[in-house]
């Protein structure tokens, strides 16, 4: 009799041990996404301030071994024009990837003069001009998730460091995420080929809108577009500002392939900045930040302020130049930190309740673009999990 | 007379319990995991092999204790939850609950020593545990989550390949008796 008990402790431990864990997860489901939103789980904080460490002395240890490697072994004059060349492409691709923004923005905007030129009794508002600065933060990916089939990863900068949920997470060659939790000295970013993740996007030539959707694979793919749309591999997807964390004109990625489906066409999108190699990122501001700021015009030639509230803490020292993210070992520093001046942006660029709706043009310059595009489920924070 | 046909096969008591230096179970899993978090961000090769699950294995294996190898699958699960981001804390935790307790089980009733026998266990489990992992997702979830398809077929193929030569190096941390 006491052997029987005796085998069977196992047992009902086994038992109590996963009926403990359902409950936990039933729990934590019944909770929801709004409740986890607000709070990261006890469990889930130690577990990172535990392990962060261990990776970021990991991470240190593997860049300082390839840099003595690669820095005193291999050409060191080259290697070092080599970053200075990839740095200073870095710089050009992001600030291409602005003035073609504001080429658009110009061109659209002309058709709009032109359709109040042609159209004065159309009644108009005027669109407000917002003089703002983007800043930066540099940061360094210190790791991954433990969990094979999860694309985030974790960056060296936290909550300390000013950084906050759903900031946009970049590098010069495309988008890479947004944060999702915040830590004091790390911060997890959530990749854009997450099965969660869904990012505003749209066709770089046709403007029609969509939503890039993470599908768990490298690639993501982009939906809500419609079959009478013509696709074809290669064409470039860009950010379209809907979902208030990208700002609007920041390279996606170009079609991998698509396929006709009902309702709408499977793209498969390769993603312009590298998410299986990332090292060094940068955190931007978001839109939602810059929208809440009240920013006086100023002068011409002036340097804008930076735009970082001062909840942000020390995010100020934090903002760097585009080019220094590519300098491994480049620190940030109040003197060398200069931001970089947004455009200036027409109400097209603000969310769609300070948009005109009047200001349509009815023949429009963007035959194919969606006014209608479905709202991005980065949009709401809570809206993303099913 | 079934153990000449089935040399892996040996009665409960000639199976040796393997002791280890102490903190190298609790090492050893903390390695594991910060060593998949890590080498995530080097790439998506590094989905084919889960490190958390075959130390798990491992250790379930050479301890044969049923109750210490589901609770080091419960710990290092819920270590694994808690640091993705996707995943409820008990997602992974229930799943290597059970691979604990089933591979210290096999491993109090069958030699896991040579390298097909290890191999084949790893296969198995992995299966078993993406199994556990696609219901929890499907019934406590909502999630769709596949039981079986070719990648999982190549990781778990992967994975056995691995394990065979993690578990020749975790041999090496073994107490001499």
């Amino acid at each position: 009799m006491v052997d029987i008990s005796t085998r069977r402790r196992p047992l009902a431990l086994l038992a109590i041990v996963v009926v403990a864990q359902v409950l936990l997860l039933a729990f934590q489901v019944r909770r929801g996404d709004a409740a986890r939103d607000r709070n990261v789980p006890l469990i889930r904080y130690w577990a990172v301030e535990t392990i962060m460490p261990i990776e970021r002395a990991g991470s240190w240890m593997f860049s300082g071994v390839g840099g003595v490697w690669s820095g005193y072994i291999d050409l060191r004059h080259e290697r070092k024009e080599n970053i200075d060349l990839r740095a200073e492409n870095g710089e050009l691709k992001l600030r291409n990837h602005q003035l073609e923004t504001e080429v658009e923005e110009a061109r659209h905007m002309d058709a709009m003069l032109q359709f109040r030129h042609d159209h004065p009794e159309a009644p108009m508002i005027a669109a407000d001009v917002v003089a703002s600065t983007r800043a930066m933060v540099a940061a360094h990916v210190i790791g991954g998730s433990a969990d094979p089939v999860s694309h985030t990863i974790f960056i060296n900068r936290g909550g300390h460091d000013g950084i906050r949920r759903e900031m946009a997470v970049i590098t010069p060659d495309g988008i890479v995420g947004k944060i999702v939790e915040v830590f004091p000295h790390a911060s997890q970013v959530l990749l854009i080929s997450d099965r969660e993740s869904g990012v505003g996007a749209m066709f770089a030539a046709s403007h029609a809108h969509g939503i890039v959707k993470g599908t768990g694979d490298p690639d993501p793919q982009m939906d809500y577009i419609v079959n009478e749309e013509k696709v074809q591999p290669g064409d470039e997807i860009i950010t379209s500002g809907d979902d208030r964390i990208f700002p609007k004109g920041l390279a996606v990625g170009v079609v991998a392939d698509d396929k006709a489906a009902t309702p709408f066409q499977i793209i498969h999108i390769r993603t312009a900045a590298h998410l299986d190699r990332l090292e060094d990122v940068l955190v931007l501001l978001t839109e939602r930040d810059l929208n809440l700021k009240t920013v006086e015009p100023s002068p011409a030639g002036a340097e804008p302020a930076n735009s970082r509230p001062a909840s942000t803490g020390s995010a100020q020292h934090q903002a760097v130049p585009a080019e220094k993210i590519l300098k491994p070992g480049a620190a940030a520093s109040p003197k060398t930190a200069t931001p970089k001046p947004e455009t200036q942006k027409p109400a097209a660029q603000k969310p769609a309740s300070s948009t005109p709706a009047t200001a349509k043009p009815a023949n429009s310059t963007q035959p194919t673009s969606k006014p209608t595009a479905p709202k991005t489920p980065d949009s709401k924070p809570t809206a993303q999990k099913n | 007379m079934s153990y000449a046909f089935n040399p892996g096969i040996q009665s409960q008591e000639n199976i040796e319990v393997h002791k280890y230096y102490t903190g190298t179970v609790v090492g050893s899993a903390i390695l594991a995991i910060v060593l998949q978090a890590f080498l995530h961000k080097y790439g998506h090769w590094t989905e084919l092999v889960e490190l958390p699950l075959l130390v798990t294995i491992y250790f379930g294996v050479s301890r044969r204790n049923p109750a210490s190898g589901l609770l080091l699958g419960a710990a290092i699960g819920i270590l694994q939850d808690a640091l993705s981001h996707d995943n409820p804390i008990g997602f992974y935790g229930i799943a290597k609950t059970f691979v604990g307790y089933v591979a210290s089980s096999v491993g109090a009733r069958i030699d896991m020593e040579h390298p097909v026998s290890r191999f084949a266990l790893i296969v198995v489990l992995f299966h078993f545990h993406q199994i556990v992992l696609a219901i929890t997702s499907r019934a406590l979830l909502n999630r769709s989550a596949a039981l079986f398809d070719l990648h999982l077929l190549i990781a778990s193929l992967v994975s056995g390949a691995f394990g065979v030569l993690l578990f020749a190096l975790l041999d090496r941390l073994r107490r001499p008796a």
